[in-house]
């Protein structure tokens, strides 16, 4: 099954809560019509949490750097010794 | 006692004027894989820098057989270039990964281990995770790639947490499976091939890489970039 079809279904099941919803005024009505509305905006909210969280909790590798650096001069210093010209970078 | 089975590995590094950095990559791969069976397989673009002469004097100094050079005439796009090199590997296993330094062969160990330990049919890098990592990325680079990641998870649940990243290890067969389906260029291919995998149900494991982007301040991601994602996102919203 397509990825879009099984969302497709999500939505349509929503959908069809929101409007058995709607015809059975178990909450009020005025209610009810509101709903669609709050569910994206609380999405957006939530795509906004997770990138702001995801920025903080960016794993970062500083080190990384310097231990490329070393390994670079390493290889470099290999190619010479064995007649790999690299020419001057 | 059975025999514990010995396989091969093609490591396929397309590359375009990576003069110095292949030869960089070729040392760290042998120091890193001395007791695997395995062989790089160069896919240049017709380089104007000499790239594919600094191949021929690897060829001399670590044999023919172990680095291959499948030189195509010109710029002709990622995607093509792992199929070509698909077409002259002879390992079981085939290693994509960048010519620039910025994925490290020293995490070539660990994708062999964890495809060993859980018979997966792909292991992918993940830069997003605890132990991997990225270095030389500024505040508006991080918070592009939070947002497009958030956005494609949501979407696509594509079961993976590093959807563009291009330092993959798949079985032979699965690649040649997946390729074939994907039509996209650029990173968005890279999206692809791991979204059509997950469709098909391919076993994806995934392992902490480190990414240091020396190419700061090149690699702009400038308003085009996101239109293509976008676009690349809703196509493969409708088409997996």
């Amino acid at each position: 099954m397509k990825h879009v079809v099984k969302i497709l279904s999500l939505v349509a099941a929503v959908s069809a809560f929101w409007i058995t919803l709607l015809q059975a005024a178990i909450v009020p009505q005025s209610f009810t019509w509101l709903l669609p509305i709050y569910f994206v905006v609380s999405l957006g909210c939530y795509g906004l949490l997770m990138v702001g969280i995801g920025i903080m909790q960016f794993p970062t590798c500083p080190q990384e750097a310097v231990l490329l650096n070393h390994d670079i001069a390493e290889a470099k210093d290999f190619l010479s010794t064995n007649g790999i010209d690299i020419g001057t970078y | 006692m059975a025999e514990e089975k010995k396989y091969k590995y093609s490591i396929i590094v397309p590359t375009y004027n990576e003069r110095l950095n292949i030869a960089l990559i070729v040392y760290l791969i042998f120091k890193h894989l001395r007791d695997v069976d395995f062989e790089i397989i160069v896919v240049d673009d017709g380089s104007p820098d000499g790239t594919q002469e600094i191949v021929k004097q690897l060829q001399h100094l670590y044999g023919e057989d172990r680095i291959l050079l499948r030189a195509r005439a010109k710029k002709l796009g990622l995607g093509t270039a792992y199929i070509h090199g698909l077409k002259h590997a002879t390992g079981d296993f085939v290693v994509i990964m960048d010519a620039d330094l910025s994925h490290h062969p020293k995490y070539l160990p660990s994708f062999i281990k964890k495809q060993l330990e859980t018979n997966a049919s792909i292991v992918t890098g993940t830069r997003y995770v605890k132990g991997g990592g990225v270095h030389g990325w500024n505040l508006m680079r991080k918070l592009t790639s939070r947002g497009a990641n958030v956005l494609a998870q949501t979407l696509l649940w594509p079961g993976v947490s590093d959807l563009t990243g291009s330092f993959r290890l798949y079985k032979k067969s699965v690649l040649e499976d997946v390729i074939s389906s994907c039509v996209s260029k650029g990173y968005v291919f890279q999206m692809e091939m791991i979204v059509r995998a997950t469709r098909k149900g391919y076993h994806i494991e995934e392992v902490p890489i480190t990414f240091v982007d020396r190419v700061f301040g090149t690699s702009k991601l400038g308003g085009s970039e996101i239109v293509e994602y976008l676009k690349g996102l809703v196509y493969l919203l409708l088409t997996t």
